[in-house]
């Protein structure tokens, strides 16, 4: 819930917090931090946390549009496909005629945009919905970029993308010194807007209200079309976005490797409690399940454990909890009945 | 009433063949046939090309039969692919340990142990699945992401991704032998297909599985034992999708923790393609059968024409659009 449920104190909010979901997976990935910091120190470092944070950059950029989706109601996992086609034509566009960061980065969203409008008139005006939609798009927009470019790599990038940025650099002890880069900065970006949307606008109530219940929100005359389309172009705009910034990280456009994903995405957003019914789902969760998979992913590489088992441990932990979210959910329903 | 009558012979004439979408489909394939036929000409009649498509179907059609059951209950299976290969690994391993000689009983018998051990591991799969979603009250999206990336674990690192290879000759003929030119992968599917069709229209599991996949909770009230009929419903779906890693490790000798993983989501397609409600309750197996073929077909023309395998994906996704926007375009006109 946004703020509209706003407690009178400071200490009513925070025994609201406790028993929130955001609470359980805040204390979870502090207990995991904890552990790891105690079992290698390289862990609790500066030099982790920033290269965690560039790491996942890609992955948290996606996370936020398709939280936004999710809330309203839809989903969308056309979203690798989007990224692939909007890191090709920006790119390619810029080597051929150059650009700046701003028009490059204006290409890439803008394209997204086309995009995720093109799933939003199949959702609202052919009335199909949209799992369909997006495994249908997923398909479509894929398949037409290999067609259309035979799937080459592109390695040669405009010299200022691949140098990309560094700034308010800082020294920490005397040989590291470190800065925000492309990955970290857009990251940062897309989570001040999107909290900033759904909290702090009129908009974000209404995806809210529309993603609670949709009919209730088109009696209350929401433009329903609208804001559906605001949705997936905004899930466009993340996608764009976050391909200029995995191409800058991997020094290289490559249209095969992003597709697949998807359900990575799905996984970071879910874990953070939003849910695939609609109208549930903050910008902290999805921040937290996010640095969940994270950690427990580095933190097995640290441990020494081989990156062959990650997958089982993250599957584990999905499995875990989503059960245990089921379960006290169903708990707090069953003492409400019997009270 | 009088002239009410032929209408409601049409709509009931429609809904026998699956509410509209079998009409729509079969209109759809006849005209890519007609289209194919004159584009191509007579390679697409050849033998060879019928057995290509009859021997590329089969992997895809009973992935997809796992999928459309989990659909119709109004959940979905995202580990099916993640359960074939992990599947496929348990028989190979016990396949490629000890083969006991190259023919007579002890030789047969390893081959059904094996296969035997591949089916009590998607089984296992199977009741997790189940019973996290039934008991548990998880989304099925989300309890199925959780075995797919726990199966899709499991297999990584125990073959730290590299390939078992080398099968006998009987397992190597489900995925590649013929029977009076009939692929046998073909028939396999054709025994997934008959008895999943007779268990969804001609019993009581299948009607009760439909009412789950219109209304849940409606179904609980009338009596129905909900969970149990879920859980049996997961492991049809594992079992299936162990039978689909049984055809496919024969058809490439070889099983592998990764295979076929850009099927996951094509079996949705396909599903909702053949009339199968993404929520829940409406779906027959001859739509899906349909769907499978016009995919395939599209799939085996564009080969003959030496387009690229990436636009036959444009193209069905696009067919998905089109057929999945009919309804309501219908319903437009009729206004």
């Amino acid at each position: 819930m946004p703020d509209s449920l706003k407690a009178p104190s400071v200490k009513a909010a925070l025994a609201r917090f406790r028993r929130s979901h955001e609470f359980w997976l805040l204390a979870v990935i502090l207990v995991l931090c904890a552990g790891l910091g105690a079992a290698n120190p390289q862990f609790l470092t500066m030099q982790n946390l920033f290269d965690l944070l560039t790491s996942y950059a890609f992955v948290g950029i996606l996370a936020l549009g398709l939280l936004v989706v999710l809330i309203a109601g839809g989903i969308d996992i056309s979203f690798t496909a989007t990224a692939s086609v909007a890191q090709y034509v920006a790119l390619v566009i810029a080597n051929a005629y150059g650009a700046n960061w701003f028009s490059l980065f204006a290409m890439a969203i803008g394209t997204g945009v086309a995009l995720g409008a093109v799933n939003a008139l199949f959702v609202q005006k052919l009335r199909i919905p949209s799992i369909i939609v997006s495994v249908a798009t997923l398909n479509i927009f894929y398949g037409l970029l290999i067609f259309v470019t035979g799937g080459k790599y592109i390695y040669s990038l405009p010299d200022w993308f691949a140098t990309g940025i560094f700034w308010f650099e800082f020294d920490w002890g005397p040989t590291s010194s470190y800065g925000v880069n492309l990955q970290i900065l857009i990251l940062g970006i897309g989570f001040l807007v999107t909290w900033l949307l759904l909290n702090r606008t009129n908009i974000g109530r209404q995806v809210y209200a529309m993603g609670g219940n949709p009919d209730a929100a088109q009696r209350l005359g929401f433009h329903t079309f609208r804001l559906n389309m605001l949705v997936y172009c905004y899930m466009g705009a993340m996608a764009g976005a976050a391909s200029l910034v995995q191409a800058q990280l991997a020094q290289s456009v490559a249209p095969t490797v992003l597709v697949g994903k998807e359900l990575d995405v799905v996984a970071a957003v879910v874990l953070g409690g939003a849910s695939l019914a609609g109208g549930v789902g903050t910008v902290l969760g999805t921040f937290l399940g996010l640095a969940l998979l994270a950690v427990l992913q580095n933190g097995l590489i640290l441990l020494g454990v081989s990156s062959y088992w990650s997958p089982l441990f993250v599957g584990l932990v999905i499995l875990i909890s989503v059960s245990v979210t089921a379960w006290s959910q169903r708990e707090r329903r069953a003492r409400r009945v019997r009270a | 009433m009088k002239e009410k009558s032929p209408l409601s012979l049409v709509t009931r004439i429609g809904r026998s063949l699956g509410g509209g979408t079998m009409g729509t489909l079969t209109l759809l394939l006849v005209s890519l046939w007609v289209v194919f036929a004159l584009v191509i000409g007579e390679r697409f009649f050849s033998v060879n090309t019928l057995q290509s498509m009859a021997f590329q179907m089969p992997e895809l059609g009973i992935l997809s039969l796992a999928m459309m059951l989990a659909l119709l209950s109004g959940g979905l299976n995202l580990s099916i692919i993640a359960t074939a290969n992990l599947t496929g690994l348990t028989i190979a391993f016990v396949l490629t340990r000890t083969v006991p000689g190259s023919e007579g009983m002890a030789w047969v018998g390893w081959q059904l142990l094996a296969i035997a051990a591949g089916f009590g591991v998607a089984g296992l799969i199977g009741l997790v699945n189940g019973y996290v979603i039934a008991y548990l009250g998880v989304s099925p999206i989300l309890a199925t992401l959780g075995t797919m990336t726990l199966c899709k674990g499991i297999a990584i690192g125990l073959t730290r991704g590299n390939v078992i290879s080398g099968f006998p000759d009987p397992i190597i003929f489900i995925g590649n032998g013929t029977i009076f030119g009939v692929p046998f992968a073909l028939v396999v599917f054709a025994l997934c297909a008959v008895p999943v069709a007779i268990l969804l229209n001609a019993t009581p599991f299948g009607a009760k599985v439909y009412m789950i996949g219109s209304n849940e909770k409606a179904t609980r009230y009338s009596g129905v034992d909900t969970r149990a009929v879920l859980l049996r419903l997961y492991v049809y779906s594992s079992l299936l999708a162990g039978v689909a890693a049984l055809v496919m490790m024969a058809r490439f000798n070889s099983a592998n923790a990764a295979y076929g993983e850009s099927y996951l989501l094509v079996t949705i397609l396909a599903a909702v393609l053949g009339g199968v409600d993404p929520f829940g309750g409406f779906g027959k197996v001859g739509g899906l059968i349909l769907a499978l073929v016009i995919l395939q077909m599209i799939s085996s023309a564009f080969n003959l024409l030496n387009l690229s395998q990436f636009l036959t994906l444009a193209i069905w996704g696009g067919i998905l659009i089109a057929v999945a926007a009919v309804p309501h375009l219908r319903a437009l006109l009729r206004r």
